[in-house]
């Protein structure tokens, strides 16, 4: 069974809790005892029936408040395929947390009101799944029920959001009219909307080809640890323990290590339950290569006809996570790229981009939390990384205040 | 060419790619072990991500003294069996040395003295990464956590103030005496659990399968009579064939009904349960909505 993980995104009360506790609650997954405590919880706020979003806003705080703060995570399976949910919040103040949920999907589910249609909020997070590099996008037209699941109303809304959208990298995008209170085209095509001749919602999850998402083509390596167990039966066992990034490996390939440049061959593909002839992404292996070199934590091995750049300036966008400080240039972080961490300065900012407008700020100083720019790094080691765009592995990193050691930025290389 | 990869074979390698970030990552990591099934398939992942050199970390039981007779007996036999050194942190010791003071009750549990006992051999023995097998499908605040969690000087979770993990770069980074929670196991659910345990053969105390056993019931729950847990008045024993879906404290860890005494048997079982594994086993989970969450913050596994 494959595994597929996809985000909720959206404004706050379009209605992304409502319709993860759908999916689950339709497709039969949620337990007696979680829905007793929900009925129980609903009743006790003096609202009537079940409020699926309780499923989801698992703290405290976001039950006392009625909004999601933090990514939720929920499991569901179908015979076909096994879902990772991430839950993510739509106040523009916790937009990390989006960022969070969306950083590791294949898929984003985009959610607008009918009523509204696409504000602010949609736009913001559409564009945040296409730099964060999301391969398929679903704009969920949410609310259906309510603007009398009009055809047109739906039409409207796409029409808009195909003009936006049409200025971003979005590689696959799909338009659902939903209700996810009343679950039309969420398990089961709706009856309210003969006009949509779309598959629902569920269907889209099963169906949609993810295999070919990945990079197979440049092969990178990272390593992670090095595994030498100085006992008597593996005596003079080396073995390079990482999980491939990208590509495909084969016993026999020739491979250079960088930073050394050294090349050499692979002698075996290990891992606990024997060796294996081939190694593909998101595999954790162990790689042995015919000579004694010196490889350690962050090297990186690769195909000699096909590597990564390998520099100390790099070009990125930003997304600022820090609350209690801005970016500014001339600030130095830890940063961490792979296996590897290093240290980097900020040498420039070029612009701050308007997430809603995509217009290009060149006069900006700073960047606040959970703005977004362009800026150049110089970092004390060189990385060995590719274009985010190509590669979600190896073009991405994060950036740490050396001083509290928060996540305060993360990163995509350009 | 397609490769498709299995979701066990994508859940196992993001473990495996946890554990060995914590071993490059922190000087003095350690993996919690109590025998039950996610701790044992942890430190099967563990062995397998290091193979084939030792675990680089040793392992840790926090020890309430209420424990399963066989869990114990197969704690032992798996540290021996898979080379790995175990610290013991004793719940009786800390009550022992004042540091807690035993419930009384017929609801009384050594549950929560756990988290005393737990940061105080984190700081006894420095750990700095602390790795346990909680998963985010068991429970609604589990369902928050992070891979890598910060915990202050004070052990304490912050759940309303998480750093942003993104893509797979986790940040472990803190100061002396704060220390970092790892959970491997986050992405997996109970029956990924199972099936795995399955696939992999992987050998679990006995008390998980169907057995027979003295039992009383308390609050809609079959409580075993053991030395640490007697039935109150009016509540009467009998003898059922049951099975244990957790493994926790035997005062508040209850058994189910069950004649699924194989693991084919259990996976047809846990497929079709339609309550949570916690709800149907847990006392400790019931006293209030956020029963987790407050723990957890304290410094709870
Ligand atoms: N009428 C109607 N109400 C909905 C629908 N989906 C969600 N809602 C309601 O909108 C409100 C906000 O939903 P919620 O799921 O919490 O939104 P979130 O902030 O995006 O997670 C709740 O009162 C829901 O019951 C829908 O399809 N139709
Ligand atoms: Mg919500």
């Amino acid at each position: 069974m494959e595994l597929l993980r996809f985000a909720t995104a959206g404004s706050v009360d379009d209605g992304k809790s409502t319709l993860i506790g759908r999916l689950l609650y339709d497709s039969k997954q949620i337990f007696e005892d979680t829905l007793e405590a929900l009925e129980h919880t609903t009743m006790l706020r003096g609202e009537e029936g079940m409020n699926l979003a309780l499923l989801t806003d698992g703290l405290r705080a976001e039950r006392e408040q009625g909004i999601t703060i933090d990514v939720a995570y929920r499991y569901f399976a179908t015979p076909r395929r096994k879902f990772i949910i991430a839950d993510t919040p739509g106040h523009v103040q916790y937009t990390r947390n989006m960022v969070t949920g969306a950083s590791t999907a294949d898929m984003a589910l985009i959610l607008v009101d009918a009523r509204k249609g696409i504000i602010e909020q949609s736009r913001r997070h559409a564009f945040l799944a296409s730099l964060l590099g999301v391969p398929h996008l679903v704009l969920c037209i949410n609310k259906m029920d309510l603007v009398d699941y009009d055809q047109e109303v739906f039409e409207r809304i796409k029409a808009e959001f195909k003009e936006f959208a049409a200025k971003l990298d979005v590689r696959d995008l799909q338009f659902i009219p939903m209700s996810a209170l009343n679950g039309d085209n969420v398990v089961d095509r709706s009856a309210n909307m003969p006009w949509y001749e779309g598959t629902s919602l569920l269907h889209l999850l099963e169906e949609v080809h993810i295999a070919s998402d990945r990079n197979l083509i440049d092969c990178r390596f990272p390593v992670q640890y090095v595994i030498r167990p100085r006992d008597d039966k593996h005596h003079d066992y080396r073995g390079y323990a990482g999980q491939v990034a990208s590509g495909s490996y084969k016993v026999g390939d020739d491979v250079v290590v960088l930073p050394s440049g050294f090349t050499s061959t692979i002698a075996s593909i290990d891992t606990a339950d024997g060796p294996v002839e081939e190694a593909v992404p998101p595999m954790s292996v162990t790689i042995r290569l015919t000579d004694n070199l010196d490889v350690s934590r962050g090297d990186m091995i690769c195909r000699p006809n096909n590597q990564p750049h390998i520099s100390q300036d790099v070009e990125a966008m930003l997304c600022w996570f820090g609350e209690r400080a801005q970016l500014q240039p001339g600030v130095k972080y830890a940063l961490k790229q792979t296996s590897k961490w290093a240290r980097a300065l900020v040498k420039d900012l070029h612009y701050r981009l308007d997430v809603n407008t995509l217009h290009r700020d060149e006069d900006a100083t700073s960047l606040s939390l959970n703005e977004i720019g362009r800026v150049t790094l110089r970092t004390t080691a060189p990385l060995f990384s590719d274009d985010y765009r190509r590669n979600r592995a190896t073009g991405s990193f994060i950036l740490v205040d050396e001083a509290s050691n928060d996540t305060v930025a993360a990163g995509m290389i350009v | 060419m397609q490769r498709i990869i299995s979701h066990l074979d994508a859940l196992e390698s993001e473990s495996i790619h946890l554990l060995r970030e914590v071993a490059a990552e922190f000087e003095r990591p350690v993996l919690l072990f109590s025998g039950g099934k996610d701790s044992v398939v942890m430190l099967h992942l563990a062995k397998k991500a290091f193979w084939p050199a030792r675990l680089p970390f040793p392992v840790m039981h926090v020890d309430t003294g209420h424990n399963f007779p066989e869990v114990i007996t197969f704690r032992d036999s798996s540290v021996a069996r898979l080379d790995v050194n175990l610290v013991v942190a004793s719940v009786q010791e800390s009550i022992d040395a004042g540091r807690v003071v035993e419930e009384t009750g017929p609801n009384a549990s050594r549950n929560r003295l756990q988290t005393t006992t737990l940061l105080d051999a984190i700081e006894q023995h420095n750990f700095d990464a602390v790795m346990g097998g909680a998963r985010r499908d068991e429970e609604k605040a589990r369902a928050k956590e992070r891979f890598f969690s910060f915990r202050d000087e004070f052990g304490q979770w912050d759940p309303k103030n998480q750093r942003p993990e993104i893509w797979s770069l986790y940040n472990g980074r803190h100061r002396k005496g704060e220390h970092i929670r790892v959970f491997p196991l986050s992405n997996w659910t109970e029956l990924d659990i199972w099936q795995y345990i399955a696939d992999e053969e992987i050998e679990l105390p006995p008390i998980y399968y169907a057995h027979r056993r003295e039992v009383f019931r308390r609050d809609g729950m079959l409580m075993a009579v053991t030395d640490f847990l007697q039935p109150g008045d009016g509540e009467e024993v009998f003898e059922a064939t049951v099975r244990y879906r957790t493994v926790g404290d035997a005062t508040c860890t209850a058994a189910v009904a069950s004649t699924a005494s194989s693991i084919e048997d259990v996976i047809t079982e846990v497929a079709a349960s339609r309550i949570t594994e916690r709800g149907a086993t847990r006392a400790d989970d019931k006293f209030s909505e956020a029963a987790m969450e407050d723990r957890k913050r304290e410094g709870y596994f």
